[in-house]
């Protein structure tokens, strides 16, 4: 299965749903549109992980050059996932540390700290 | 003699053909249904970590996949055939991850990610390439 991507803005976020894979293949796909959004002035993003089938240590690594894109103006990247096989691998890398994970979206929108 | 050998040229797109066929070959050999998500991800990160040091050295040569069924585990060896700049010898459980040339550090992490999740993983370099052998226990009906 291919990485579908899709964005939309609600108040001052801006929200990127993705779905399917996210791997060595896709994640530069995913990386391009992180980077699009930053350069277009988008620094609060939440990035919708509910329809992600798979995420390797690939797709974490544009997820961390995300944030660090985000952070470098004062902005923020938060990620939505309930998903245990995606979020134990946040969990062995030390990363649910790094990124707000929310439960939805609307909880990712209304999160301010 | 490896149960399935396959062979890929070293670029991304092939990656999950090879994280379908460990699976595959890992259910089909009485893995736990609960430790197969963690056998593809393990594979994938390890054909990954291949296909990138091949890129890095301009090796063409194929990263090969080694499935193999014994009477009481799976295992996979993805082998590649990079020059790696540090020789080591890590075992699973011992301090530290080898220092490699990826600016991003995204080997390291598909190592750490694989070590996280594998509790039966060897990493072996040398100059002319390197291996990961991963194994998992597999109940009797292999």
């Amino acid at each position: 299965m291919d990485l579908s991507l899709s964005t939309h803005t609600v108040d001052d976020r801006t929200v990127v749903e993705v779905g399917g894979e996210i791997d060595v293949y896709t994640a530069p796909k995913l990386r391009e549109q992180l980077v699009e959004l930053v350069n277009d002035g988008n620094f609060h993003l939440v990035v919708d992980m509910e329809n992600v089938d798979f995420l390797d240590s690939t797709g974490l690594g544009v997820l961390v050059g995300g944030l660090k894109r985000v952070r470098a103006h004062e902005g923020s990247l938060r990620l939505v996932c309930n998903q245990e096989r995606i979020l134990k691998i946040f969990r062995i890398t030390g990363l649910t540390k790094v990124f707000p994970i929310h439960q939805s979206v609307d909880e990712a929108i209304a999160a301010t700290d | 003699m490896a149960t399935v050998e396959l062979r890929f040229t070293p670029l991304p797109e092939h990656v999950r053909t090879a994280r379908l066929v460990g699976a595959a070959m890992a259910r089909r050999a009485g893995v736990a249904d609960a430790a197969l998500d963690e056998v593809r991800l393990a594979v994938g990160e390890a054909c990954t970590r291949a296909v990138g040091l091949h890129q890095l050295h301009e090796v063409a040569e194929p990263v090969q996949v080694r499935l193999i069924e014994d009477e009481k585990q799976f295992s996979i060896e993805v082998v590649d055939e990079a020059p790696h700049a540090v020789p080591a010898d890590i075992e699973a459980g011992t301090a530290g991850l080898p220092v490699t040339e990826d600016p991003e550090g995204e080997d390291e992490m598909g190592l750490a990610v694989i070590s996280g999740l594998v509790d039966d993983v060897q990493v072996k370099t040398g100059e002319s390439g390197g291996l990961i052998r991963m194994s998992w226990p597999t109940t009797t009906l292999a």
